[in-house]
C-alpha cells in the first residue's frame, strides 16, 4: 500500500520596488530581506534556519553534484523559521515560503494560503519602513513575461523502495496533461527564439521554461521531473519527489486538485497500478504544445503512435484513479480529501470539454482568458497591448486593491479563521506540530531549525540536536502533551530521552 | 487522524454525471454578461493606470 502522501509547497515570490528609494533597497535581494525582516520583527521572530542536513547536490539517479548548485544556498541571507513549521527566506532575489509539511492537499492548501496572507502582512509591515511614497510589491506568479521564471514547488512524501524510473516515466505524461486544469494562465509566449505574440495566451506561465524530461537543474535546462534527492526525513525509507513543473495558483480550487490529483497519481505508481500506456514521444515539445492551445482540442503523440489531447490523457488518469480509489481506498491521501479532489477533478473535466468558461471559478487560465479577452473586445485592444500583459501581471497582485484574482469570483474553499491561523499555528498532522509549538513555547533556547531537526540551547551544556526523521512523528497526537507538560527544553529533552 | 479511519465514500464515476444541454445555463447567459461588464467597470478602476511603464519595469531575476 503507498504510503501517505504528506505535503507542501514552496514558493517564490515576485518582487517589486517602486518610488523613491535607495538604489540598495531598489536591489530585490535586498528588498527581499527587508520585506521578510519586516515581518520578522513585527511578530517578534528571530529563530534561524539550520543548514546541517542539506544536501541540494545530492541526485535521485544516485550520484551527487555538488558544485552544480553551490550557489543554490546563500547563509547570509534572511532565513526564519515560523510557528507554523514554515521556512520565510530569502531565495535568490525572492521572498519564498515554504509550507510547513501537512498531512493532505486540503491542509497544503491552507498553509499555501497562509503564505499568502504572511506576504501580505510583510508588504504592510514594510510599508512602515520605507519612505514615504515607495512600495514592495509582490507577485504570486512565475514569470515576468521577458524570459525570466521563479518556481512554485511541490514536494511529496514516496517510498524509496519505488524504482525513480518507474516515477519518472510514469508521472510525466500527468505533469504534461495537468496544465489544463491547473495551469494560472500567461499572455505571450517566451520560448526562445519565438515571439512573444506569437502565442497571444497560454495556458500555463512556466511551460515555456522546460527544456529537459528529467535532471537536478532548477534554473536552467528545467527538468519535467526534478531529480533532487533530499528526503529531508530518513532516507532509507523515504523520497521527497521534488516537483518545479508546476504554476503558482491563485484559485483555492486549483491548489486543491494539484496537489490532491498529484499525490493520488504518485500513489498509483507506488502500488505500480498506473501503468505505462500514456508515455508521450517528447515531453518536452509536448508540453509547450498543451499550454500554446487554449482551444483545447491539438493533439500530442504517444510513443505507442497514438495521438491524445491533454483534456483525453487527464480523463484517462482519472478512470484510473476511480478504479484504483475502488480496490485500494484513498487512505494515502486522506480519504475525505481523497473523494472531494475527485469529485473537483471530475467536474472540472467536464467544464473544460463542455464550455471552459464555466470553470472561470475554478481555474485560473480560464478565468484570466476571460477577463484579457473580455477587456481586449471592450477596448479594442489587439494581441501585444501591454495593457494585456498588465492584466496578467496584476491578476497575481497581492496588494487588495490591485488583485483581480480575488475579483473574479474564484471558488472560496479555505476558511478564512483556519487561514489566519496557519499564519502562526502549525498542522496537528506531522512532525511539523513539533518544530511549530517548540519554536513558539521557547523562542530563545532554539539555537537553530529545519526539516529534520531542532537544535536546542537548554542552557548549561552543549547543544542538543533533536532529530526528526519521521514526517509523521512529532504531531500533536505524539507530542502535544509532552510539550504542554515541559517547562523548560531541558525537561522536554529529559522526557524525550526517558 | 479522524477522517483516515472513516470508510471509504464512494468515487463518483464519469457516467453519473450527464453532462448536457442545460437550459438553466442559458437562461442565466445574461446574468452572466451583466456580471461581466461589472468586473470590467471594476478592472477598468484598479488597472495600473500607465499599463505600459508597469509591464516595462516589471523585470524579475530567475528565480528557483
Amino acid at each position: 500500500m503507498a504510503i501517505p502522501k504528506v505535503c507542501g509547497i514552496e514558493t517564490e515570490y515576485g518582487i517589486l520596488v517602486r518610488g523613491p528609494v535607495s538604489e540598495s533597497i531598489a536591489n530585490p535581494v535586498m528588498a527581499s530581506s527587508l520585506l521578510i525582516n519586516a515581518y520578522l520583527s513585527a511578530n517578534n521572530r528571530k529563530v534561524g534556519w539550520d543548514f546541517a542536513d542539506e544536501h541540494p547536490g545530492m541526485d535521485a539517479r544516485g550520484f551527487r553534484v555538488d558544485d552544480l548548485l553551490a550557489p543554490a544556498i546563500e547563509t547570509s541571507l534572511v532565513n526564519a523559521v515560523l510557528t507554523n513549521g514554515a521556512r520565510y527566506y530569502v531565495d535568490h532575489a525572492h521572498p519564498e515560503i515554504s509550507t510547513p509539511e501537512c498531512l493532505t492537499a486540503r491542509e497544503a492548501l491552507v498553509f499555501d494560503r497562509a503564505a499568502e496572507e504572511i506576504v501580505r502582512a510583510s508588504m504592510a509591515a514594510a510599508d512602515s519602513m520605507l519612505p514615504a511614497g515607495a512600495e514592495i510589491l509582490c507577485h504570486k506568479n512565475n514569470s515576468d513575461g521577458k524570459g525570466n521564471s521563479y518556481g512554485c514547488h511541490e514536494n511529496y512524501l514516496v517510498a524509496r523502495d519505488v524504482p525513480f524510473n518507474r516515477i519518472v516515466r510514469q508521472i510525466t505524461p500527468h505533469f504534461v496533461s495537468r496544465q489544463v486544469v491547473v495551469g494560472a494562465g500567461k499572455v505571450g509566449c517566451e520560448v526562445p527564439g519565438m515571439r512573444n505574440h506569437e502565442v497571444p495566451f497560454q495556458i500555463s506561465q512556466r511551460a515555456d521554461f522546460f527544456e529537459e524530461e528529467v535532471g537536478l537543474e532548477t534554473t536552467f535546462k528545467r527538468p519535467i521531473v526534478n531529480t533532487r534527492d533530499e528526503p529531508h526525513c530518513d532516507p532509507n525509507k523515504y523520497r521527497r519527489l521534488h516537483v518545479i513543473v508546476g504554476d503558482a495558483n491563485m484559485s483555492e480550487t486549483a491548489t486543491l486538485v494539484k496537489l490532491g490529483v498529484t499525490a493520488l497519481v504518485l500513489a498509483m505508481i507506488e502500488d505500480d497500478e498506473l501503468g505505462d500506456d500514456l508515455t508521450l514521444a517528447n515531453p518536452v515539445q509536448a508540453i509547450r504544445e498543451v499550454s500554446h492551445d487554449p482551444s483545447l482540442r491539438r493533439t500530442v503523440s504517444l510513443r505507442d503512435g497514438r495521438r491524445m489531447t491533454a483534456l483525453e490523457m487527464q480523463w484517462s488518469l482519472f478512470a484510473k484513479a476511480t478504479k484504483y480509489a475502488r480496490s485500494y481506498g484513498l487512505s494515502a491521501v486522506g480519504e475525505e480529501v481523497g473523494a472531494e479532489v475527485l469529485v473537483l477533478w471530475e467536474s472540472i473535466l467536464a467544464g473544460l470539454e463542455r464550455d471552459p468558461d464555466s470553470v472561470a471559478h475554478q481555474v485560473d487560465w480560464v478565468a484570466k482568458r476571460r477577463i484579457v479577452d473580455a477587456y481586449a473586445e471592450r477596448h479594442g485592444v489587439r494581441p501585444g497591448d501591454p495593457r494585456l500583459k498588465a492584466l496578467d501581471l496584476q491578476y497575481h497582485d497581492l496588494r487588495a486593491g490591485k488583485c483581480l484574482a480575488t475579483r473574479v469570483g474564484l471558488d472560496v474553499l479555505a476558511d478564512i479563521t483556519d487561514v489566519r491561523r496557519a499564519m502562526t499555528e502549525p498542522p496537528v498532522t506531522t512532525r511539523a506540530y513539533f518544530r511549530g509549538r517548540c519554536l513558539a513555547k521557547w523562542p530563545d533556547q532554539i539555537a537553530a531549525a529545519n526539516w529534520d531537526s531542532i537544535v536546542f540551547d537548554a542552557g548549561r551544556g552543549p547543544l542538543r540536536r533533536v532529530p526528526m526523521m519521521e514526517p509523521l512523528r512529532g504531531t500533536a497526537e505524539y507530542v502535544a502533551s509532552l510539550i504542554d507538560e515541559s517547562a523548560t527544553p531541558a525537561e522536554l529533552l529529559a522526557r524525550l530521552g526517558s | 487522524m479522524a477522517e483516515r479511519t472513516q470508510k471509504q465514500k464512494p468515487v463518483p464515476s464519469r457516467t453519473d454525471e450527464t453532462v448536457g444541454e442545460d437550459p438553466a445555463i442559458a437562461a442565466s447567459g445574461d446574468k452572466l454578461k451583466a456580471e461581466l461588464d461589472d468586473l470590467l467597470d471594476e478592472i477598468d478602476e484598479v488597472l495600473e493606470s500607465n499599463a505600459e511603464d508597469f509591464v516595462k519595469s516589471y523585470v524579475q531575476k530567475g528565480g528557483e
